[in-house]
């Protein structure tokens, strides 16, 4: 909140003189350790800081494995091999940074939902939803530019589907495809410049990041009340209170992702991709990565031509536009109160939705016949009505359950409720 | 003036990213097809992408001529997708017209090629006969220097 209290006072000479030249550490205590949070925020509000520590593991873990990797069609796949086999350690660094990728998704999705349920799109944080929008497109690019790099099999193969998506565009669409590819068809410049790009968004993303932060820290945490806080009483100071928590909550997160690393680095991954790229032959079944599944479930659903638009277009413009739309959600969700614990009927529609993501998953691993063809239209026909029917029309009808008059009050009187 | 300069300066830093001489240098290719026994097929790669060779028996063609042009999602004759006297042989990019993945030969509903990715039935003469893809796998430019060498590109 605004009540930034400026309570740094410089202690030796030193901080003063620097303090008069560049104030680093005074922004340092209003913004890491002083910044006023709201007291009642739960667990779900810790998966902000497990990103921003899994955005760290994976920069650090990649920027190592490119001391080891070779990205040439020739030598990429035999690399990894290399890594994992040779290199000191290298069979749990490679295993970090690609049970990592799957962890830092799965961290994301809750980050997503728990803003979907907590309304902590709606004003004033529309900026902040936007700019995690934008972060959550640049982690699938990134993610996706980085499974191509060991040259397996899937690797080879998700690229060619993926990019052949804009061939679906008219006219300026296959020479997209050529230019992107730097060839007519995945190969040794693909390989060259995913990896330069793989490389180079992350900092792109820990960019992003820092503004996703400074736009937080302009109106605040929003809570599980979704009232705004209205005085001292509603806050405690980011440090130690929410440092502290954040870290327990690191340290929680990291024993699955332990496990994975140790264990099972390759379960979340797929057999195919351990055989080397072949371009003469498709594996069977294509299957992107889990955290890419519902998304490519929407490509799929299109199967029908509209009007002039073909099947191929079609699916390309549902998919992208399963991601625009987030852009739009702040004006699309009429209702004023954010928090659904309070919306009675956004309640029983928003569980639906997170069954129906996890089911465009599910049915984006399956293969395109039968019964799963029929589902994953309802599917996508929900993700789409959610944003586009649901929420605009709730927030007219529903008369939303009374609202705690402060954050204090409601932390006091569950408090109270307990005695 | 100012956006001339910037669009000259900005165009090879695009243009870098298209296919570079070295792609471009494999865009022809000579290929020796006398021991491709009929019936049997040979996958190459022409420009990096997979090229099938298919040598085909008298009863493929018959089977690919007899179609109805009513029958055909993208129609096309079979005659139209050869060369006139080296009927037997039929040379297309491998790529299902869909999203690219490499059909299976001698295999779905049509006698041709099948594509495990999304499902899309090719028959004798590699035309789409069923399934998401929008094209007849595509025939790429070639000529035949003797009758047993053909130039692709």
């Amino acid at each position: 909140m605004a009540q930034h209290s400026g309570s740094y006072t410089p202690g030796t000479g030193i901080e003063r003189w620097l303090d008069e030249r560049l104030p680093i550490i005074r922004f340092s205590k209003e913004h890491l350790m002083d910044f006023p949070t709201p007291r009642n925020i739960n667990y779900w509000w810790t998966f902000g800081a497990i990103l921003a520590f899994m955005l760290v593991v994976q920069i650090i873990t990649g920027i190592i494995l490119v001391m080891h990797y070779t990205p040439n069609v020739d030598l990429a796949f035999a690399s990894i091999e290399h890594i994992r086999r040779d290199v000191n350690y290298g069979r749990v660094i490679q295993g970090a940074h690609a049970v990592g990728a799957s962890m830092f998704f799965a961290a994301v999705y809750i980050h997503i939902f728990r803003g979907l349920y907590y309304g902590s799109y709606k004003a004033p944080r529309e900026v902040i939803w936007m700019l995690g929008v934008i972060l959550f497109i640049l982690m699938m690019a990134t993610a996706f530019m980085g499974y191509v790099l060991p040259w397996g099999q899937m690797s080879l193969w998700g690229a060619t589907v993926i990019t052949g998506i804009f061939s679906a565009l008219p006219i300026i669409g296959e020479p997209i495809q050529t230019l992107l590819l730097g060839g007519f068809s995945v190969a040794n410049p693909t390989l060259n410049r995913f990896f330069s790009l793989h490389y180079l968004i992350p900092f792109i993303i820990a960019a992003v990041v820092v503004l996703h932060i400074w736009a937080l820290h302009v109106p605040g945490n929003n809570n599980p009340t979704g009232v705004e806080v209205k005085d001292s009483r509603d806050t405690l100071a980011f440090h130690p209170y929410f440092t502290m928590k954040d870290l327990y909550a690191i340290v929680v997160f990291m024993i699955p992702f332990a496990w994975f690393v140790f264990f099972a680095p390759d379960i979340l991954g797929h057999p195919d991709n351990y055989i080397p790229g072949n371009p003469q032959v498709t594996p069977a079944h294509i299957v992107p990565e889990w955290y890419l599944l519902p998304f490519y479930t929407m490509l799929r659903a299109i199967d029908f031509n509209v009007l002039f638009i073909d099947s191929k277009l079609g699916g390309v413009i549902v998919m992208f536009g399963s991601l625009l739309i987030l852009f739009a959600l702040p004006w699309l969700d009429s209702s004023k109160v954010r928090s659904g614990t309070f919306r009675p009927l956004f309640k029983p529609f928003f569980w639906l939705f997170a069954v129906n993501f996890v089911a465009l998953a599910y049915l984006g691993a399956q293969p395109a016949e039968g019964i799963y063809v029929m589902l994953a239209k309802i599917c996508t026909f929900y993700y789409f009505a959610y944003f586009l029917i649901i929420l605009p029309i709730l927030g007219r009808i529903e008369t939303p359950a009374p609202l705690p008059t402060s954050i204090s009050e409601s932390v006091l009187g569950e408090s109270k409720s307990k005695a | 003036m100012g956006a001339v300069g910037v669009a000259g300066v900005a165009w090879p830093l695009i243009d870098q990213l298209n296919p570079d001489a070295s792609v471009l240098a494999l865009a022809s290719i000579r290929f020796d097809i006398a021991p491709i026994v009929e019936g049997s097929s040979v996958t190459i790669l022409w420009r990096g992408l997979p090229v099938f060779i298919r040598h085909r028996t008298e009863a493929e063609i018959e089977e690919a001529r007899a179609v109805p042009m009513a029958d055909l999602k993208d129609p096309q004759r079979d005659e139209d997708r050869v060369v006139e006297g080296h009927d037997q042989w039929l040379i297309m990019i491998a790529n299902c017209t869909h999203l690219g993945c490499v059909p299976v030969g001698e295999a779905g509903d049509f006698d041709g090629w099948f594509c495990p990715c999304h499902g899309s039935h090719y028959d004798t003469s590699g035309r789409i006969r069923r399934g998401p893809a929008p094209a007849n796998l595509v025939v790429p430019p070639y000529e035949f220097i003797s009758d047993t060498v053909v130039q692709i590109g």
